[in-house]
């Protein structure tokens, strides 16, 4: 990791006891605890039905705890806190025509930073950076709908880049992506500079970019350890329904 | 009904008509539709001069005259209805290649042909200059509402999503041999529009998500300012206000 | 249909204006207390579904084909004020957006097709599922009905404003029979359409389907006396708002313009009117219901002056228009407080 060191202390992501049921009734989560530190990358590993995308609903108080909390870079999620916190968490949706919502690319990657007040130069820079860090730079005028879906999950990407946040969320990034577009936004992924929680089912983009790696099994953390040595576990995976692709064997892999 | 219609009529360009700003053309457009359906119709003279205006600015904005044949097509239902009027109309008739036609109803005919053809051609030039995420802002700058203003392009931005949604799923139906051939077919296409309404209220609730995971509290940030010159609000008050004179000018003469 | 500029002169079209900007006004209010700040999203997408919608085609009968107007299927599945606004948006796209549809004539389609459609759609649709006991297919019946009625009700409000101000020679009765007859086979389908569509996502996804609120499970609490069932209280509804001072402010800037407006417009007289009396045979012409009509010729009888009769004229029909409008939202209103207290 590149930024381990002093600031790997500093704990940017906190949920402790998270339980939580849907109006109807239905039990998604059962207790979950993690810690993430600055500076991580950290896969969420789970099969469907897990919990996970109910899990990611908590992180920016979408959703708010039955039990339990949330703590980004220490500042908790309450009602009064939401608007510091949806900037300090940068959630990137499964599917990017969700996300992106305004009619230029331009426009909607200055919508969260415009939304917390930035205005004028300021927000033309965070646009502009923010585009380039996915190399999307070129496409800043055009109609998200215009691009290829692997530009528009990098688009997606951007518009949480520009708002600046603690740690990136990311639901499902490589779900239709065709193998060159996955490997480009493994690219970015990995040379992105911020704390990285990404949920998955897809173990190898999970090994190939987070050295560690929980697996969210029945509404708990039902492990948390280095992700290689997570998928070398047939028995752990079997248990929770997870599958490496046919095959594929994370020991014979290069470190 | 006019089909095709979900093609936006932008043709993209950098002349003097795409230059104006949206809000001038916006006015100019209504102001221009509202002079023709003032000028009284026995004026033929004055309908000249408006089709005229109205070619004048098709060549200022390079809009090639088949593209605004074509998109005409829209109007071919009132088309049908004005040919009827003459038959059915009331008053005095007059015969016509043997045809016994009603003298008002061929006014009317004519009338509703000339301002209706007038009133869509100035709308396909409208669209056909102006982006549709520029007519949106200048909507904004006219103070329209602006609930009514971010629908619209909530709207625009998820028409071609969801009518992509909906084309797969004609595929699907087709491909599995289905043929809408009479009203025993229609609880297959209810079923995809229901299908179809479940998708788009469960992408707007995702929207929504992610709007509000991005800081959103009801007002769309304005980060847009689309001022108008002096200059420029003169150069697009010309149409209308040429309409509205010979407009004028017919209605003092009739 | 839409219908084009040239169609109605311009006091009704300016008239029809106001109405449908006073009507959208309400709405905005409504909806924006129905959904809060989902209103622009969730609108948007249900503006594009229409949109969508009115593309399918239905097959009729033999070889012809309808599409659905979908005032009524939005009013059921999002509420009537939510519906309205997503109508009169996909009107308002189509004509800026699409040129279909006159801009002078905005007004009089989204009066008819956004606001008359829904308003009446989800006034019957309530009439039918207070009167039936609640279920499944008292929601679908009444959707039926509600569709049914909603399109020759738009027909008969056309007819109205044919008669206030149209520009062709047609008797009015004739205008009523013809799209009275029409647009009730048209209403049929839209009907039966509207009723399989409600139908196919009551049976997916119940709790989107507004005209179905009332039929939430009630809840169980289990207690050491055994299981109580309580209340499953729908989302509150959309608190009481006065509509009364955006139709009076909306009116009078209705009368303001349509006077001004006609003041001039009728300074020349109508082309038909001109004819006749050119022609010289105004004595015997025979007089059709249209000039029978109070506002026979847009002057008022018994006032000299050309231009300020005119203007009178203008103010009475924009005052009728007004009226209409105004009778069918209080009328919904007046149920909505019966109800609350009922």
């Amino acid at each position: 990791m590149t930024s381990a060191g002093d600031s790997g202390t500093v704990v940017s992501l906190q949920v402790s006891g998270l339980a939580y049921a849907y109006p109807d009734g239905t039990q998604a989560l059962f207790g979950v605890d993690l810690t993430i530190r600055r500076g991580e990358r950290v896969a969420l590993l789970g099969p469907n039905g897990a919990g996970k995308t109910t899990l990611v609903m908590h992180l920016n108080g979408i959703l708010t705890a039955g039990h339990g909390t949330v703590e980004v870079a220490g500042l908790p999620v309450r009602s009064d806190t939401l608007r510091e916190i949806r900037r300090r968490v940068g959630l990137v949706f499964q599917d990017p025509d969700d996300q992106l919502f305004m009619p230029t690319v331009r426009e909607d990657v200055a919508f969260g930073p415009a939304n917390l007040g930035v205005r004028g130069e300021e927000l033309d820079r965070r646009v502009r950076d923010a585009l380039d860090r996915v190399g999307m730079l070129e496409v800043a005028d055009r109609p998200p709908h215009h691009l290829s879906f692997g530009q528009r999950r990098r688009v997606a990407v951007a518009t949480v880049l520009a708002m600046e946040p603690e740690i990136l969320v990311l639901d499902e990034p490589s779900s239709n992506l065709d193998p060159a577009s996955r490997r480009e936004l493994a690219e970015i992924l990995r040379n992105l500079d911020v704390t990285v929680l990404m949920v998955t089912h897809d173990l190898p983009y999970a090994l190939e970019l987070c050295e560690r790696s929980l697996i969210l099994s029945r509404g708990v953390i039902a492990a948390d350890g280095a992700t290689r040595s997570l998928l070398a576990d047939d028995e752990l995976l079997a248990a929770h329904r997870l599958e490496l692709p046919y095959g594929f064997a994370p020991s014979a892999l290069p470190r | 009904m006019s089909a095709g219609h979900h093609h936006a009529l932008y043709l993209p360009g950098d002349t003097p008509v795409h230059r104006l700003p949206p809000q001038c053309k916006l006015i100019a457009a209504v102001g221009f539709a509202v002079a023709v359906v003032a000028t009284p119709r026995e004026a033929w003279g004055a309908f000249a001069v408006d089709a005229l205006l109205l070619a004048a600015v098709a060549a200022a904005g390079r809009v090639p005259l088949g593209l605004v044949l074509r998109r005409m097509v829209i109007e071919v239902p009132f088309v049908l209805f004005a040919v009827a009027i003459p038959f059915i109309g009331l008053g005095e008739r007059v015969e016509v290649l043997g045809l016994s036609l009603s003298l008002p109803g061929l006014w009317a005919a004519w009338n509703i042909l000339a301002k209706a053809t007038l009133g869509v051609v100035a709308s396909i030039l409208l669209a056909a200059t102006t982006e549709p995420r520029m007519m949106l802002l200048g909507a904004e700058r006219l103070r329209l509402p602006s609930l009514l203003v971010q629908i619209a392009t909530f709207m625009l931005r998820y028409l071609s999503v969801i009518l992509d949604q909906a084309r797969r799923m004609r595929i699907a139906r087709e491909s599995r041999g289905f043929v809408a051939r009479d009203i025993r077919q229609a609880p297959v296409l209810a079923r995809s529009a229901g299908a179809l309404f479940i998708r788009s209220y469960e992408r707007g609730e995702r929207v929504h998500l992610a709007m509000l995971s991005r800081g959103y509290t009801g007002q769309m940030p304005a980060v847009h300012d689309l001022p108008a010159s002096r200059r420029q609000w003169a150069v697009a008050a010309v149409l209308p206000v040429l309409a509205l004179t010979t407009a004028v000018v017919a209605r003092s003469l009739a | 249909m839409h219908v084009p500029d040239g169609f109605f002169d311009v006091p009704v079209s300016a008239g029809a204006g106001v109405v449908a900007a006073a009507g959208v006004a309400v709405c905005l209010r409504r909806a924006r207390r129905e959904l809060d700040d989902r209103t622009a999203p969730m609108a948007g997408l249900v503006a594009a579904f229409i949109f969508a919608v009115q593309m399918l085609n239905f097959p009729v009968a033999a070889g012809t084909s309808g599409h659905l107007l979908g005032g009524a299927l939005a009013a059921v599945l999002v509420g009537p004020a939510t519906a309205v606004l997503c109508v009169a948006v996909v009107l308002l796209v189509q004509g800026f957006f699409f040129a279909d549809g006159g801009l002078t004539a905005l007004g009089v389609n989204i009066s008819l097709m956004a606001i008359v459609t829904a308003v009446v759609g989800w006034t019957v649709f309530r009439l039918v599922s207070r009167t039936a006991p609640r279920s499944r297919t008292a929601v679908v019946v009444g959707s039926f009905l509600a569709a049914l009625v909603s399109v020759p009700a738009a027909a008969l409000a056309f007819t109205v404003l044919f008669w206030l101000g149209g520009t062709a020679p047609i008797e009015v009765s004739s205008v009523a029979a013809a799209m009275g007859g029409v647009h009730v086979l048209i209403g049929l389908g839209e009907g039966l359409i509207t009723a399989l569509t409600v139908s196919s996502v009551l049976a997916v996804r119940p709790d989107l389907v507004y005209g179905a609120r009332g039929l939430r499970a009630p809840l169980v609490l289990r207690t050491a006396d055994g299981e109580i069932p309580v209340d499953n209280p729908a989302p509150s509804p959309a608190p009481k708002l006065g509509i009364r001072p955006v139709l009076v402010g909306g009116g009078l800037v209705a009368l303001l313009l349509a006077g001004v407006v006609s003041f001039y417009a009728s300074s020349a007289p109508d082309g038909l009117n001109k004819v006749a009396a050119d022609k010289g045979f105004n004595a015997n012409e025979k007089p059709h219901d249209l000039e029978n009509g109070p506002l026979a010729g847009y002057g008022v009888s018994g006032v000299e002056n050309e231009r300020l009769s005119g203007g009178l004229a203008g103010i009475a029909g924009v005052g009728i228009t007004v009226l209409a409008g105004g009778a069918i939202f209080f009328t919904v209103r007046r149920r909505r407080r019966d109800e609350a207290a009922a």
